[in-house]
């Protein structure tokens, strides 16, 4: 615990503020706002999935919640501030109901990505049906397939016509992102984090220790569907509109893959996956040549084959080689029992 | 007479048509070594997965130190302070053998006492070396040593070995009685075990399971002389 306050927050914040200066300078910050937010809800699904085991096919389903809890709460109340508090406490919340009953049911990973497929899908039903004048809360209309426009955005907080917006919201967000990235490591770096991982290698060697697993996966699906609702409303803010594509499968699915593609097991890899996918996605929807879909699926597809454990442990690893004291081999003899497969397992 | 730490009423688990545990009367008292024996498929491990929860019985009780635990999910009973060990090795493969037994420190102790917990255990078992070695990369013998100081580490009362000798090599299982002696001095121990060996070396009270039912419970000696207990193992009729 020392070192991280002492050597790894100051390094963190000090990348960090690096990357906050130059990359501005090679990529527009309307555009870099959302590589952020993306960066942030790729990170959500790493946090569960990578050290918790939690394989959910609905993290989109979180990210939308976030969205429209914002956009709702926005006309509603008007200044942003409650409605950026809301949009992490609403999906929190409905994600700690809805792990509760997955958990404690004690469903395998099978049903665990049926269940949280399904959700997902329902809610996006829900939403496009809500086109008719009858689906309002409060002020606003719900709006089906065209979604909620022209909600308050984000404003200097109980000043209602201070709005952060261009880059100032590009600094918000980017900051944002390092807040919840430390706040992370700090969990992970605690008991309850390395418990999770725990869960993720052996639950039932867990639940022999005497830890009540179910609730810890409970806790920990939650602050993920915290941090992806925060995401959705980030990007309820920069796009101005929110619908229901925010909750569509091939969300989450872009989700699961900028995990897979940044590195699994690793803080930093889905933050990577995320914003350099969603870079490759815009950069491609500029030209008519090669389909963004296929593109993606080619990119999956040639990473589980050659790079199964992502590009942040891949760098990692050459970097050890190249440059970095070898690692002692631990005796002689001692066999490998296992192959660790991205730290999941 | 020592207290009754664990018992169980009447224990009986059904797999459809299989009886594993048929009608299961159990005692322990407090500071016992109780060694189970019997042949493959006799139900022994179903009898311990039902009394530490990771099997719900078809009917009967279970009770520990007087909490009637039938039906309890297997991390309450663990934070009873139970120590279990089950036959098929659980660790968690990808963290190395200080945080495998950190954890289980840590479930009873705050964090730097389960740090120190910890390492007191490595040392006790003799496991410094491999210290910061992943579980996944260790060969069985440690793999074993390091589950059982999993269950040291969590200072049960009652402990549940299913088969921890399983695969070790002759110094292995040396050390390892000489661990589950000392483990009596504070605890209860139920082990499985089929190595006669091993339970002769640590001379306790066996029971002796068959078709899920008990057979008989007597001292070790007077066990392997009975001939209803020989012709099990050799697998004639009794
Ligand atoms: N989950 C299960 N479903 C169906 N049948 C089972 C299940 N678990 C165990 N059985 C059956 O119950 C009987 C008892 O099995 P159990 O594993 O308890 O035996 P055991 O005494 O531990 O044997 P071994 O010495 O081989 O470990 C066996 O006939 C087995 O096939
Ligand atoms: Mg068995």
């Amino acid at each position: 615990m020392a070192s991280f306050w002492a050597k790894e927050v100051p390094a963190t914040i000090i990348i960090a503020a690096l990357l906050v200066w130059i990359m501005p300078m090679m990529i527009g910050t309307y555009t870099l706002t959302v590589l952020v937010i993306y960066g942030m809800l790729g990170f959500s699904l790493g946090l569960i999935w990578g050290f918790g085991g939690i394989l959910c096919f609905g993290q989109a389903a979180f990210f939308g919640l976030g969205a429209y809890t914002y956009a709702i709460a926005a006309i509603n109340i008007g200044d942003s501030t409650i409605p950026m508090l809301l949009a992490v406490l609403v999906p929190a919340a409905f994600a700690a109901l809805l792990g509760a009953m997955m958990f404690y049911g004690r469903l395998t990973d099978v049903y665990l990505g049926v269940i949280t497929l399904v959700v997902t899908l329902i809610l996006f039903k829900f939403i496009s049906s809500t086109a008719g004048p009858e689906y309002v809360i409060g002020k606003a209309r719900l709006g089906g397939f065209n979604g909620i426009p022209g909600f308050q955005t984000l404003n200097v907080p109980g000043r209602p016509n201070d709005y952060i917006y261009g880059d100032p919201y590009f600094y918000f967000c980017a900051v944002l992102l390092l807040i919840v990235y430390l706040l992370v490591s700090w969990l992970l770096k605690s008991s309850f984090g390395r418990v999770a991982v725990g869960i993720r290698e052996n639950e039932v060697r867990v639940a022999l220790m005497g830890y009540d697993v179910s609730a810890r996966k409970t806790v920990l699906f939650s602050v993920g569907a915290a941090v992806a609702g925060l995401a959705g409303a980030l990007f309820a803010n920069w796009g101005e509109i929110v619908t229901p594509n925010l909750f569509s499968l091939g969300q989450s699915a872009e989700i699961i893959i900028w995990c897979i593609v940044g590195g699994l097991g690793t803080r930093i890899g889905p933050i990577v996956g995320a914003a350099g996918l969603a870079y490759l996605k815009f950069l491609l929807g500029q030209q008519s040549m090669i389909d963004n879909t296929l593109l993606t699926g080619i990119i999956l597809v040639l990473f589980v084959l050659f790079l199964p454990k992502g590009l942040v442990p891949a760098i990692v690893s050459l970097w050890r080689i190249s440059f970095g004291q070898r690692r002692r081999v631990p005796r002689h003899g001692a066999r490998r029992l296992r192959s660790r497969s991205a730290g999941h397992g | 007479m020592a207290e009754i730490v664990l018992e169980t009423a009447g224990l009986t688990m059904r797999f459809g048509g299989v009886v594993a545990s048929d009608n299961v009367d159990f005692k322990l008292r407090a500071g016992e070594l109780r060694c189970l024996i019997g042949p493959n498929g006799a139900g022994k491990s179903t009898f311990f997965k039902c009394i530490t929860g990771l099997l719900t019985p078809t009917s009967g009780q279970v009770f520990m130190r007087g909490h009637e635990t039938t039906g309890w999910s297997p991390h309450q009973v663990a934070a009873l302070g139970v120590g279990i060990k089950t036959q098929v090795p659980n660790l968690m493969d990808g963290l190395d053998v200080f945080e495998n037994i950190w954890m289980a420190a840590r479930r009873f102790l705050p964090m730097q006492d389960a740090m120190r917990k910890a390492s007191e255990v490595i040392e006790r078992l003799a496991l410094g070396p491999i210290a910061r070695t992943e579980l996944g990369r260790l060969a069985h013998g440690e793999r074993q040593r390091v589950e059982l100081g999993l269950v040291v580490a969590g200072d049960p009362w009652l402990v549940l070995l299913d088969e921890p000798a399983a695969g070790m090599s002759a110094d292995d299982v040396e050390r390892m009685s000489g661990i589950i002696r000392e483990m009596t001095r504070t605890a209860a121990v139920v082990i499985v075990e089929h190595d006669m060996q091993f339970i002769r070396s640590i001379a306790s009270t066996v029971t002796v399971f068959h078709q899920g039912a008990v057979l008989m419970e007597d001292h070790v000696d007077r066990v392997m002389a009975d001939p209803t207990v020989r012709n099990v193992y050799l697998g004639k009729k009794a």
